[in-house]
């Protein structure tokens, strides 16, 4: 069976500029994966390209399918970060008008949306607002929601609820395309597809992209000295409370340490999504 | 006595914005203010470093020329150059001459904008925007640095490269506050307050957050939610049990930081007073 949303060795340029370079990514019914790059790294392009917003300028494109079309395009649910809600309407009115635009007639409102139906989308919470935009694209039943950054600015409770309804959709069979600089919520992912420069880097499940990728970890009586004698280095230092982690390699660390005359202890754990996420991209971009 | 807002009260109008909120920072670390879009952390911290009165409580606080702060948006003149920005925030803190030079060289090697000095600020990326903005308040070298959504929409490169920014500034002794809606953020402070309606819902370091979480933590593998309060980690669900009884269905885990979180902001929905 075909994939839900595929796309096959994709190239867009525009002039000298390549967005996406040859990438090839496939949602699958029933999963939910992530895009992740950073700032330019062509994951907006990516997804325009797979909803048919703009034609590739090599490779293959497929939705549903088929060559995105409006009558594809009918099957996705799709919320920017900007949600494209009405704010001067009302819930009760956004969820009608959505629905009518999809040809819908009267869908009942679900029912954790029953106490709010009357009130304007404006002068909501913007968690709240963040659960009515999801509950309207999801309204028509679509075979792929393509979320954009869906919890930024939420409350880590909102936050927790809205990805309940994310894979409550996965569930019943949907496939979920997001993207997000968020690690908390790239974890929720089954899966994760990492771009760099308009080229897809890492794909597989977050165990998968951490893999044996290990950061050193500094406890030290004085972790304000033990930060300024690495960050001097040059070593990217991050401090949790007063736990220093270091993705390099440990004979830097030691010997910093041996030199600077700073007591210090020394181990190699884990990294983290987040710390991996970053040596990935240092790496390609380093090349 | 300690720097910050004890039992601080604000109020716009009618509505209560900050509602008999402490927040006292410690000098060489940094604390966290965590909550939603709503909660009322961009009022905190204004209330913190004194751009707004307080309708109760009291606040003590350096001097105006030992605090930084960066406003949730902008906090730079997009049409000055890095350079020109650097010079207007020296001119403004009466930083004059060699003091200055030397403090504008040291800030541009501590954000990393060196290479970009001569480009407008309007034409950077929004990571080093922020950057920027956080260096012009470093400029004078102040004793307490209030940060208001710093890393909101920036890529896990840039999150780490101002973190960085952050982590310096304290380890110098300066008092660091920011706010953020990332629990993996407020992970990393030494203190952090968790907002809710104005209200701090949970306070402490992360692991005396941990150490406060009442009732049983489990997780469970299974497509249908579980009875009760439960929440999605990827594939499993953590659930949350007041009842002193046998445990459900669910193995008892001890709870993460993400988990206690979401914990205080349940239990302040339903209630129940820690």
């Amino acid at each position: 069976m075909n994939a839900l949303a595929e796309t096959r060795r994709v190239t867009l340029r525009f002039g000298e500029l390549t967005a996406v370079d040859s990438v090839s990514i496939a949602v699958e019914r029933g999963e939910t994966v992530g895009l992740l790059g950073a700032n330019g790294a062509g994951k907006t392009s990516l997804i325009r390209l797979l909803l048919g917003l703009i034609p590739p300028t090599s490779g293959e494109v497929l939705l549903l399918g088929s060559s995105p079309s409006v009558k594809s395009r009918e099957r996705v649910g799709y919320v920017p970060q900007t949600l494209g809600l009405y704010e001067d309407l009302t819930v009760r009115e956004n969820w009608d008008f959505t629905n009518r635009a999809f040809g819908l007639r009267r869908l009942s409102l679900p029912e954790d949306l029953g106490e709010i139906r009357d009130d304007l989308v404006g002068e909501l919470p913007l968690g709240i607002q963040r659960q009515v935009a999801f509950a309207v694209a999801a309204s028509h039943k679509p075979e792929l929601l393509v979320l954009d950054e869906p919890t930024s600015g939420v409350a880590p409770l909102s936050r927790a609820r809205l990805w309940n309804d994310i894979h409550a959709s996965a569930e019943a069979g949907a496939g979920v395309l997001v993207t997000t600089h968020n690690m908390e919520e790239a974890e929720q992912c089954d899966r994760l597809a990492i771009m760099v420069d308009g080229q897809m880097v890492v794909s597989g499940t977050p165990a998968d992209v951490v893999g044996s990728r290990l950061v050193v970890e500094v406890r030290s009586e004085d972790w304000r000295r033990a930060f300024e004698l690495l960050d001097s280095t040059g070593l990217v230092v991050q401090a949790h409370g007063d736990v220093l982690r270091v993705p390099a390699a440990r004979d830097a660390i030691d010997e910093a340490f041996a030199v600077g005359g700073i007591e210090a202890t020394i181990t190699m754990v884990p990294a983290n999504l987040e710390e991996a996420f970053v040596m990935i991209v240092s790496e390609r971009s380093a090349t | 006595m300690n720097w910050g807002i004890e039992s601080a009260t604000v109020r716009y109008g009618s509505q209560v914005a900050l509602d008999g909120l402490t927040l006292q920072p410690e000098r060489g670390s940094v604390t966290v203010v965590i909550g939603g879009d709503g909660a009322g952390k961009s009022t905190c911290l204004k209330a913190l470093v004194g751009l707004i009165p307080l309708n109760g409580g009291t606040a003590c606080r350096p001097s105006k020329k030992e605090i930084g702060y960066v406003p949730a948006t902008g906090g730079v003149y997009p049409d000055l150059t890095v350079y020109e920005n650097l010079a207007f925030s020296g001119r403004s803190y009466g930083i004059k001459g060699s003091a200055f030079e030397k403090r504008r060289a040291k800030v541009l090697e501590l954000i990393g904008l060196r290479d970009v000095r001569e480009r407008l600020a309007g034409h950077l990326s929004g990571g080093m925007q922020r950057k920027l903005a956080v260096g012009l308040a470093l400029l004078h070298q102040p004793q307490l640095l209030v940060l208001d959504e710093p890393t909101t929409g920036l890529d896990p490169l840039s999150r780490a490269e101002l973190w960085r920014v952050i982590s310096h500034t304290a380890a110098q002794g300066a008092a660091v506050v920011l706010s953020t809606t990332y629990v993996n953020e407020a992970q990393r402070a030494s203190l952090v307050i968790l907002l809710s309606e104005g209200r701090s819902i949970a306070a402490g370091s992360p692991s005396q957050i941990i150490a406060g979480v009442p009732g049983k933590v489990g997780r469970v593998k299974s497509e249908r939610q579980p009875p009760g309060l439960a929440w999605r980690r990827g594939g499993i669900w953590h659930t949350w049990d007041l009842s002193k009884g046998t445990p459900g269905e669910a193995d008892r885990i001890e709870p993460d930081f993400n988990d206690a979180v979401i914990i205080a902001e349940l239990s302040h929905e339903i209630g129940i007073t820690r």
